[in-house]
């Protein structure tokens, strides 16, 4: 064989190898959620059953710790991305050093694990307080999630054509009224992408949540704690749950980022057949 | 900051800086400040603070300097951290090199989107997964007792294997975006230009693509680093009492040992500790900050 065929190969070799490991560990754990053993497993096989559906339907916590997790993400994502929003628009307008120094504050919550954002939020409102909950859950989140809108707005924010504003600033628009008819709509993709994905970090949000829960329990906190304590596979059911409803999200979103990206394809030609704008140095 | 206002107003500008300045004060600098004060104060009980004994000491963080099992358990979490690092490097280096380089650009977004499915689930529920396969009777130890190359079960979940195997898991996406990224931008040609020249495969690699995509593999290595180090829920998950994670030390001071100040002084540590690991990949690899959060 040639040394090129035998690279070849390997290649195929690895790329399966790879792709195994990164599903097997989802197929084990939806295999067990089907298998009548009281422990979550596959080996031994003790059979089919869908019992641990019916299990984690009338589990009344999972329930509580569901909706809980909902409110605190519903919280995150209306606490972070009008702040993040609005943190984009000032780092653009900022210039040279304090634009570093800013934009550097901003995105540290992004470097900094999330056990020590947890920790600080609980002790800064301890004197005001507000101890562990759902409130303290939701400003710690954000406190990092708002980091990741702001990059989002930003990199869309790039490549906005400014003159458009003042145009209508112009023929007479207000202030208020050109952000609501111009710049907001030509954001909302980037902030409708950055709502999901806030509420999908703050619903996944385990190393931050622990410390400012207090008494409540979210859903991934919930699901910590059983498997700690005594886990049925009916952690596993919901497991199956989970994964079927993120793939549909996440499958719906790719659709439509593709059938947006078709569309801008065929807008992009006749935009640049026009008269070309200066853009502004950002 | 006039700019500003012409830009967008009297109002939007004051809700802009409102909302900018309550994220960046009230929500990260005071509550790190405020964690920095509690590390240094002595743990005193509610009437007392603010009184006399209440003075600035380094005492909390000698603590950790005289606890041996403390002490023990904050080196394992620096090497195995590293560890996960490097591990996670090894596993996503080839993949990120053949999406970027080898495949076609359409048969590359396929198997990107194929990567980050598993990354849409639950971090919780990955590390369950993982918790299932390594169990004492799961099916990892069943297929190498069938195979053959083990003699006896293995009890990963009680040492620090089960932790190793589960963060590198849990952080591919950290390490493969970065450097699939940064290998992305080299010029093929340049490739086509090293073999002619009669390099081998090794050599490229050495010479050419891992120069070529250093701010990638410094940003890889230092979110993978970052998230090993300050994870709590793969130890919690995967660990047991005798291979405890620094994190869990940190927690225990909050909730069981009641002692917040020493937990303050613990978490300013382990903070430390990755801002020290980010310092050293940046000088190591000359990237800045922007490259890194990007």
């Amino acid at each position: 064989m040639s040394s090129q065929g035998l690279l070849r190969l390997c290649t195929r070799f690895y790329l399966l190898a790879f792709f195994a490991y990164l599903f097997m560990p989802l197929a084990v754990m939806g295999t067990a959620a089907f298998n009548a053993s009281r422990f979550p497993t596959i080996t031994p096989w003790q059979g089919f059953t869908l019992n641990w559906f019916a299990a984690l339907y009338q589990d009344g916590q999972m329930w509580q710790a569901l909706w809980t997790a909902i409110a605190v993400g519903l919280g995150v994502v209306a606490l972070s991305v009008p702040i993040g929003i609005a943190a984009a628009f000032l780092i653009m307008e900022l210039r040279s050093r304090a634009r570093t120094l800013v934009y550097g504050v901003m995105v540290s919550p992004l470097l900094t694990p999330g056990v020590i954002i947890g920790i600080s939020t609980l002790i800064f409102w301890r004197p005001y307080g507000v101890t562990g909950g759902v409130l303290l859950m939701i400003l710690a989140q954000s406190s990092f999630i708002a980091a990741y809108v702001m990059l989002l707005v930003m990199a869309r924010m790039q490549r906005f054509d400014r003159t458009l504003e003042e145009a209508a600033l112009d023929l007479g628009a207000s202030h208020l009224q050109v952000f609501r008819r111009i710049t907001l709509p030509y954001l909302m993709p980037a902030v409708l992408a950055a709502a999901v994905l806030a509420f999908l970090q703050s619903f996944e949000n385990y190393n931050t949540t622990v410390f400012v829960r207090g008494f409540d329990t979210t859903l991934t906190v919930y699901i910590a704690s059983k498997v700690r304590t005594g886990v049925s596979p009916a952690i596993n059911a919901l497991g199956i749950i989970l994964i079927a409803v993120t793939v549909l999200a996440a499958g719906l979103y790719e659709l439509r980022r593709r059938a947006e990206a078709r569309r801008a394809a065929r807008q992009a030609p006749a935009a640049e057949a026009g008269p070309a704008l200066a853009q502004p140095a950002v | 900051m006039t700019s500003i206002a012409r830009r967008y107003g009297v109002g939007l500008t004051g809700a802009i800086l409102a909302l900018s300045a309550f994220w960046v004060v009230v929500m990260v600098v005071a509550p790190q400040l405020l964690m920095i004060d509690y590390s240094f104060r002595p743990n005193l009980p509610l009437p007392q603070r603010g009184g006399p004994e209440d003075s600035y000491t380094l005492a909390n963080y000698l603590t950790l300097a005289g606890n041996k099992i403390h002490l023990k358990i904050f080196f394992k979490t620096i090497w195995a951290s590293a560890l996960v690092t490097l591990l996670t490097l090894a596993v996503c280096y080839p993949i990120a090199f053949y999406l970027a380089q080898v495949v076609a650009k359409q048969r590359a977004a396929l198997l990107v989107l194929l990567l980050v499915i598993p990354f849409w689930i639950n971090e919780i529920m990955r590390t369950f997964a993982w918790w299932i396969i390594l169990a004492y009777n799961g099916p990892l130890n069943k297929i190498l007792l069938g195979l053959g190359l083990i003699e006896e079960p293995v009890r990963y979940l009680s040492g620090n294997a089960g932790v190793i195997i589960g963060m590198v898991y849990a952080y591919i996406l950290f390490m493969v975006f970065p450097l699939y990224n940064a290998i992305e931008s080299l010029d093929r040609h340049q490739l086509e230009a090293a073999r002619d020249l009669g390099a081998g495969w090794p050599r490229i690699h050495w010479r050419v693509v891992v120069p070529h995509a250093k701010p990638g593999i410094a940003t890889g290595c230092i979110m993978t680093f970052m998230l090993a180090a300050g994870s709590y829920a793969v130890p919690a998950l995967l660990g047991s009492p005798g291979s405890r994670w620094f994190t869990e030390i940190i927690y225990n001071w909050f909730f069981e040992g009641g002692n917040w100040n020493q937990g303050a002084a613990y978490a300013l540590i382990l903070l430390l500790l990755c801002l020290g690991f980010i310092i050293a990949m940046m000088k190591l690899f000359r990237v800045g900050l922007e490259d890194i959060s990007r």
